[in-house]
């Protein structure tokens, strides 16, 4: 089974599809706030949604502003699963935090190289792994 | 994490609901970053307006009132998105102008003070060296911890709302001497003459270092920056390199004596502060917007646009926006200031950040603006997030830009 560890985890175990983003991400710079969707022009995810997936973001972006931003959506109904980040800062974890969204940082080996979008992935913060629970063949 | 007998009681209901979730919430928050304990804080400035919080935070902060939240530290609130008096004539939502009154009501009754600036740094608080605070926005902190020797991270609404609920916060980040010494070092080769070329080094030092725990060190400076200098500087490195402190040699409090231990070193010259600005796309050429906010100005800064657009008048069809907060702008009208740049057809914004105005996408469209200029590197570099094209021109040039409706 394909596994990644990461260092640091919030929040309880979650299975979802995959998303992975070669680039980073902040909810106000890159996504519709409305939609769920990755919509700032030139980002490499543009056009695609975010609802309900476990979100792979090599790096987190944005300001302050960003930690009320994951509880709106949350309260929308459009937040991910889960936001799986390489480096991240503390405003994504309290903004995660507080909406009750599973988050990670810091990951071996990168998700690239075992996970691909669009996989069924299971987070487990406790445990600081990811698995890949099957794929389309 | 250990927690002390108060922080005991707190997680026991001895201060409230409020209270008791707000700690439980910080040692999540704590645990995640391995924090061994919470640190005292002594002041707390947060985010919280209804383009940030949407109705969900607005919902939250009812409850908070029906718990009865009160702070335990001073507390005051970052620039909001709705200035009472230019509401109508910016076409804001009425719905959403009702709300943000309602988030106003709700922070006085947990005793917030509402200040509503981001330059709370310049007109409100200074922390001293050593102090915990618990700050946002991001400007706010870079210059806490830079210029003050204060000791805060990146604190978003919720966590500084639980900060001044608790007079905490867990210790992580800045709160620790390791993560605040210098990581590399920055030469500044460059006369540095206008605020913008401040926010250039900011964004060219920090697009190139993207990183929440990477310290720059400048030196080599010949003059002594003003606070206004050292706030673009602040302001552009946490926003393009997510960053909340800086050494300056010479300047700041915890500056190292000598940059020798650094291994990355790096210089910024004159030239490389030209290419940032000649690196804009000008677009479709559209002059009609050009915006002081972001962060709020100063009183040094309205009096600076005060003299450049003496006498002077915006271009028919440009606009021009300057934002600052009650207090700068009491003094500025006192002074003058303001009736000359008003006068000159420049709208002056109270208590707002222009990057955050409610309905600022639906407003964009209605103008038909396609280029915003400033001369805050910052908030060229946010305002995308509203599709506008972002152009960084030294702050004369801006004014120039402003009366003649020439975008060179």
């Amino acid at each position: 089974m394909s596994v990644v560890r990461v260092q640091q985890g919030f929040g309880p175990v979650v299975e979802g599809e995959a998303l992975l983003s070669e680039e980073g991400f902040s909810p106000r710079y890159d996504l519709d706030r409305w939609s769920g969707i990755i919509t700032r022009p030139g980002h490499k995810l543009e056009g695609t949604s975010i609802v309900d997936k476990v979100c792979f973001f090599p790096t987190a972006k944005g300001g302050i502003a960003a930690g009320w931003a994951f509880y709106d959506i949350k309260w929308k109904k459009i937040a991910p699963k889960a936001f799986i980040f390489g480096v991240t800062n503390p405003v994504m974890v309290q903004g995660a935090v507080f909406a009750g969204i599973p988050i990670t940082a810091g990951w071996t080996p990168h998700p690239g190289e075992v996970i691909r979008s669009g996989d069924w992935v299971r987070v487990d913060p406790a445990r600081k792994l990811i698995e890949v629970v099957w794929r389309e063949a | 994490m250990e927690l002390t007998a108060e922080e005991r009681e707190i997680l026991a209901g001895k201060l409230g609901e409020a209270a008791r979730r707000a700690l439980e919430y910080q040692v999540e928050v704590g645990r995640f970053w391995a924090a061994r304990r919470m640190v005292p804080v002594t002041n707390v400035h947060l985010m919280g307006d209804i383009e940030v919080m949407g109705d969900g935070g607005l919902e939250f902060l009812r409850e908070e009132v029906r718990l009865g939240a009160r702070c335990r530290v001073s507390a005051t609130t970052n620039a909001r998105c709705i200035d009472f008096a230019h509401c109508d004539r910016l076409g804001q939502d009425p719905a959403e102008v009702a709300k943000e009154r309602e988030i106003i009501q709700c922070m006085r009754r947990m005793d917030v003070i509402t200040t509503d600036t981001c330059i709370n740094y310049q007109t409100v608080y200074q922390p001293h060296l050593g102090e915990h605070v618990a700050w946002g926005d991001t400007g706010t902190v870079i210059y806490a911890n830079s210029v003050f020797g204060a000791r805060s991270n990146f604190e978003s609404g919720p966590a500084a709302l639980a900060a001044a609920l608790t007079g905490r916060t867990p210790e992580y980040g800045f709160h620790l001497d390791e993560n605040r010494r210098g990581t590399f070092a920055v030469r500044l080769d460059a006369s540095l003459d206008d605020l913008a070329d401040w926010g250039a080094v900011g964004k060219l030092v920090g697009e190139s270092h993207q990183n929440y725990f990477a310290v720059p060190v400048f030196h080599g400076y010949r003059r002594t920056p003003t606070a206004d200098e050292l706030k673009h500087l602040g302001a552009a490195l946490a926003s393009y390199g997510s960053m909340a402190m800086f050494h300056f040699v010479g300047v700041t409090p915890e500056a190292p004596p000598n940059i020798k231990l650094l291994r990355e070193k790096t210089v910024v010259t004159g030239k490389d502060i030209e290419s940032v600005y000649s690196g804009y796309d000008l677009g479709d050429g559209d002059a009609r917007l050009v915006v002081f906010s972001g962060p709020q100005q100063s009183l040094f800064e309205v009096r600076r646009l005060a003299q450049l657009f003496h006498g002077r008048k915006l271009k028919e069809g440009s606009s021009c926006f300057v934002t600052t907060n009650g207090a700068v702008l009491a003094q500025a009208r006192a002074l003058g200031y303001a009736k000359t740049l008003e006068d000159a057809g420049v709208t002056i914004l109270e208590g707002v950040c222009f990057y955050i105005l409610q309905n600022l996408s639906p407003l964009r469209r209605s103008r038909r603006w396609t280029n915003m200029v400033s001369n805050s590197a910052k908030i060229v570099n946010i305002i995308g997030a509203h599709r506008f094209n972002a152009i960084l021109r030294r702050s004369a040039e801006c004014v120039e830009i402003a009366c003649s409706g020439v975008l060179r």
